[in-house]
C-alpha cells in the first residue's frame, strides 16, 4: 500500500467520523440558520408598504407614486384617530403637515419634499455599509473557519494520542500519511460548509431584496477570495496538526495551540483595523498570515494592481509549503510522547 | 548471536543498541524468533522489552543494529504484514468495533471487503461478535481488551507482536487469549510477547528471551535453558529421615524436611552414589534432579 492509499483511507474516515459527530452537525446547521434568518427575516419583519391617511386627495398621486398605501379620508380627526389607532403608519394633514405616532415618517417625508438633483463623480456600485460589512463578513469567515477546524485538527490528533491508538497506527501506516489524511479530510470539510454558507447567502440575496446587488459586486473579489480563502487555510492546517500533537490531552491543547492562535488571531485584527487605504494594509496584504484576509479587501475596494495579488498568492503559496514542512516535523516529533506535553523545541530536534 | 533451538530464525534483532538522551535503554540487543512458535519476552520493568518491540514495529529507529525478516532488512512493505498489541492499549472510543477493526485491516492493506470479513469471524471466535456495533467505550474493559487483540489480529498477520498481552485480563480472558495466540502459532504465524508474570510465560511459550538492563541474558528454547541453567541440584525422598544426608561426602543441603529434602553436589561428585547409599537405608519413594523453574533462571540470570 502506498503512502497516497494510507492517506486516503486515514483521510476517509476523518470525514465519515466527522459527519456523524453530532456537535459538528450541529454547528453546521447552526450557521446555516444564521446565515439564512439574516435574509429572511428583515423581509418577513418587513410589514409591507407603508400606509398613509391623507385629507386633501392632491397629495394622492404623488404618495402612491412613491409606493405609499394611501387611505383619503373626511377630516384631520379622523386621520389623527388612524395614527393614533396604528391603522396607519402617518397621516398628510393641510398645511401640509405630517402626523405620526412615536417615529418620524421618513419615507412620506421624502415623497412630498424635493430633492436637489446629486451627481456623484466616481459612483460606487455598492452601497456604503456594504463597503463596510463585505470585508468584515471576508476577514470573519476566514477566522472562524480557520480557527475552528484548525482547533479540530488539533483535537483529532490529541485524541489519537490521548486513547493511544496512535501506536497502532504508526506501526502501519506511515505518520506523513496520517497526516496528509486529517489535513485533507479537515480541510475538504471546511471548504464544503463555507461553500454551503456561500450557497445559502447567494441564493438568500436572490430570492430577497435584503441586499440588492451585493451578489454581482462581491463576484469578483471572491474569485479571488476562493484561492486566499485555500491556501490561507491549509498553510496552517499542519501547525495546527503540529502543535495538537505537542499536547498529551485535550485540557493541556488551550496552551499548545496558543502559537497558532496568535498566527490567526493578530492578522485578523490587524487586518479589519487598519485604514484599508493605508501602507500598513498594503504590508498586510502580502504578509502570508494576513494575505487571506487583507487581500481580498484591497480587491473589492478596488484600485489594485493585477499582478498584486499573484505576487501575494505566491508568497502565501510558499509558505504554505514551508510550514506544511515544519508542522509534519512537529507532528512527527510529538507523536509517540504520549506522557507528557513536548516542548515545541523538543518536537522539532527530534529527526 | 543466541540460536533458537536449530530453528530457522525468521525475525533477527542483530545488535540494537538505542538511547534516550544520556540514558542508553538497549545494549547490542540480538535474538531471534521462529514461525510458529511463541517467544516469550521477560524481563522487569523498564529492561527494554517495549523499546525492542517498537523498534521491530518501526515506531521507533534503532541508533546502530539492525531487524531483518527472513533475511531481508524490515521495511514498511514487510511491516504491513505484522501485527501489533502495543503496552498501551488504545482504540477509537467513539467508533464502533467492528469500523474500527475494519479500518486497521484496511491500513493493513485488506480490502474493505476482507476486511469486513475477516473482522466478523475474529469478533465470533473471540465471543465479541454481538457487540460489534457498539462503540468502545461502551464495553467493559475485558471486551475492550479483547477488541484490542482483534486489532491486531484483522491482517492475518505472520508475525505478531504483543506488549503484555496478559496484563488487565481476568484468568477466563487469559486462556481465551492464550487459546488464539496458541492458534495463530500453530497456523504458521511467529509469536513473540513480552510479560512479567513469569507463570503465564512459563505455562504459555516454546522459546524464551530474557533482558535486563537493556542487555538479552539469555535466550533459546524453554527446555533447552532449564537443562542449561540446571544446577547439580536433586531432590529425594525417603522411608525415614533424610539427617544423614549431611554427612555424605560433596554434598550441601538446601533444605531438610523429616523425609524430604533437597541438596546440591558439589563438583567431580556424581548422584548415583547417593542413591545408592539411600537406598542401603531403605525405601526410596523419589530421587531426581531438579530443573530451574522460569522464575529461578530469571533471577539467577538478571544478577
Amino acid at each position: 500500500m502506498t503512502t497516497f492509499q494510507a492517506a486516503q483511507l486515514v483521510a476517509a474516515r476523518e470525514i465519515r467520523t466527522k459527519l456523524r459527530d453530532k456537535a459538528f452537525l450541529f454547528g453546521t446547521v447552526f450557521f446555516l440558520v444564521i446565515m439564512a434568518a439574516s435574509f429572511l427575516l428583515p423581509s418577513m419583519l418587513n410589514s409591507g408598504a407603508t400606509k398613509v391617511a391623507v385629507t386633501d386627495s392632491s397629495t394622492v398621486s404623488v404618495l402612491q407614486a412613491e409606493g405609499l398605501e394611501v387611505r383619503t379620508v373626511a377630516d384631520t380627526a379622523t386621520a389623527e384617530q388612524l395614527v393614533r389607532d396604528g391603522d396607519v403608519d402617518a397621516a398628510v394633514l393641510p398645511g401640509p403637515e405630517v402626523i405620526a405616532k412615536d417615529d418620524a415618517p421618513d419615507e412620506v417625508v421624502e415623497a412630498l419634499s424635493t430633492e436637489p438633483p446629486v451627481r456623484l463623480l466616481e459612483p460606487s456600485d455598492v452601497a456604503p455599509v456594504l463597503k463596510v460589512l463585505v470585508p468584515i463578513a471576508f476577514a470573519m469567515l476566514f477566522f472562524f473557519t480557520s480557527f475552528s477546524f484548525g482547533m479540530q485538527i488539533a483535537q483529532s490528533v490529541v485524541e489519537e494520542k490521548q486513547t493511544r491508538i496512535v501506536e497502532i497506527l504508526v506501526a502501519s501506516v506511515p505518520v506523513r500519511a496520517l497526516l496528509a489524511g486529517k489535513v485533507f479530510a479537515l480541510s475538504v470539510l471546511a471548504f464544503a460548509q463555507v461553500a454551503l454558507l456561500a450557497l445559502v447567502a447567494v441564493v438568500g440575496m436572490s430570492a430577497t431584496d435584503a441586499a440588492p446587488g451585493l451578489v454581482s459586486a462581491v463576484l469578483p473579489a471572491v474569485g479571488w477570495f476562493v484561492p486566499f480563502f485555500v491556501l490561507g487555510f491549509v498553510m496552517l492546517a499542519a501547525l495546527w496538526a503540529g502543535v495538537g500533537a505537542l499536547a498529551s490531552r485535550q485540557e493541556e491543547l488551550a496552551s499548545t495551540t496558543v502559537p497558532v492562535q496568535m498566527l490567526v488571531l493578530i492578522p485578523f485584527f490587524l487586518a479589519i483595523s487598519v485604514p484599508h487605504d493605508g501602507m500598513l494594509m498594503r504590508i498586510l496584504s502580502y504578509v502570508p498570515f494576513s494575505a487571506p484576509i487583507a487581500m481580498p479587501i484591497r480587491l473589492f475596494d478596488g484600485g489594485v494592481a493585477a499582478w498584486e495579488p499573484v505576487v501575494s498568492l505566491i508568497l502565501l503559496a510558499a509558505t504554505a509549503v514551508a510550514l506544511l514542512v515544519v508542522g509534519a516535523r512537529v507532528y512527527t516529533g510529538s507523536l509517540l510522547r504520549t506522557q507528557v506535553r513536548t516542548s515545541l523545541m523538543a518536537a522539532l530536534k527530534k529527526a | 548471536m543466541p540460536t533458537v533451538n536449530g530453528m530457522n530464525p525468521d525475525l533477527s534483532v542483530d545488535a540494537v543498541d538505542r538511547s534516550f538522551g544520556d540514558r542508553q535503554v538497549l545494549k547490542d540487543v540480538s535474538f531471534t524468533v521462529a514461525s510458529g512458535r511463541l517467544t516469550g519476552f521477560v524481563g522487569a520493568n523498564g529492561a527494554g522489552k517495549t523499546t525492542t518491540m517498537r523498534i521491530i514495529l518501526g515506531v521507533l529507529a534503532a541508533d546502530s543494529g539492525t531487524v531483518s525478516w527472513r533475511g531481508e532488512p524490515l521495511g514498511r512493505e514487510i511491516r504491513q504484514r505484522f501485527g501489533y498489541m502495543p503496552e498501551e492499549r488504545g482504540l477509537y472510543p467513539k467508533m464502533s468495533v467492528l469500523d474500527q477493526i475494519v479500518y486497521l485491516g484496511r491500513l493493513h492493506g485488506l480490502d474493505a471487503a476482507t476486511a469486513r470479513r475477516r473482522t466478523m469471524a475474529l469478533l465470533e471466535r473471540l465471543e465479541l461478535a454481538e457487540r460489534a456495533n457498539d462503540h468502545v467505550q461502551k464495553l467493559s474493559l475485558g471486551n475492550q481488551q479483547r477488541a484490542q487483540i482483534a486489532a491486531a489480529l484483522v491482517h492475518d498477520p505472520e508475525l505478531l507482536v504483543l506488549d503484555e498481552p496478559f496484563s488487565g485480563l481476568d484468568p477466563l480472558a487469559v486462556d481465551n487469549v492464550v487459546t488464539v495466540l496458541r492458534e495463530r502459532a500453530a497456523a504458521g504465524a511467529a509469536v513473540l510477547f513480552s510479560s512479567h508474570q513469569l507463570d503465564v510465560v512459563e505455562r504459555l511459550c516454546d522459546d524464551l528471551v530474557i533482558i535486563a538492563d537493556g542487555t538479552i541474558r539469555a535466550a533459546g528454547d524453554r527446555s533447552g535453558l532449564r537443562d542449561q541453567y540446571a544446577l547439580p541440584r536433586y531432590r529425594i525422598e525417603v522411608g525415614g529421615d533424610a539427617g544423614w544426608l549431611r554427612d555424605q561426602p560433596g554434598v550441601t543441603l538446601i533444605d531438610l524436611d523429616g523425609r524430604h529434602a533437597t541438596f546440591d553436589l558439589e563438583p567431580g561428585f556424581e548422584d548415583q552414589p547417593i542413591l545408592r547409599a539411600a537406598l542401603d537405608r531403605g525405601p526410596v519413594h523419589a530421587f531426581g534432579p531438579v530443573r530451574p523453574s522460569l522464575a529461578e533462571i530469571f533471577r539467577e540470570v538478571i544478577q
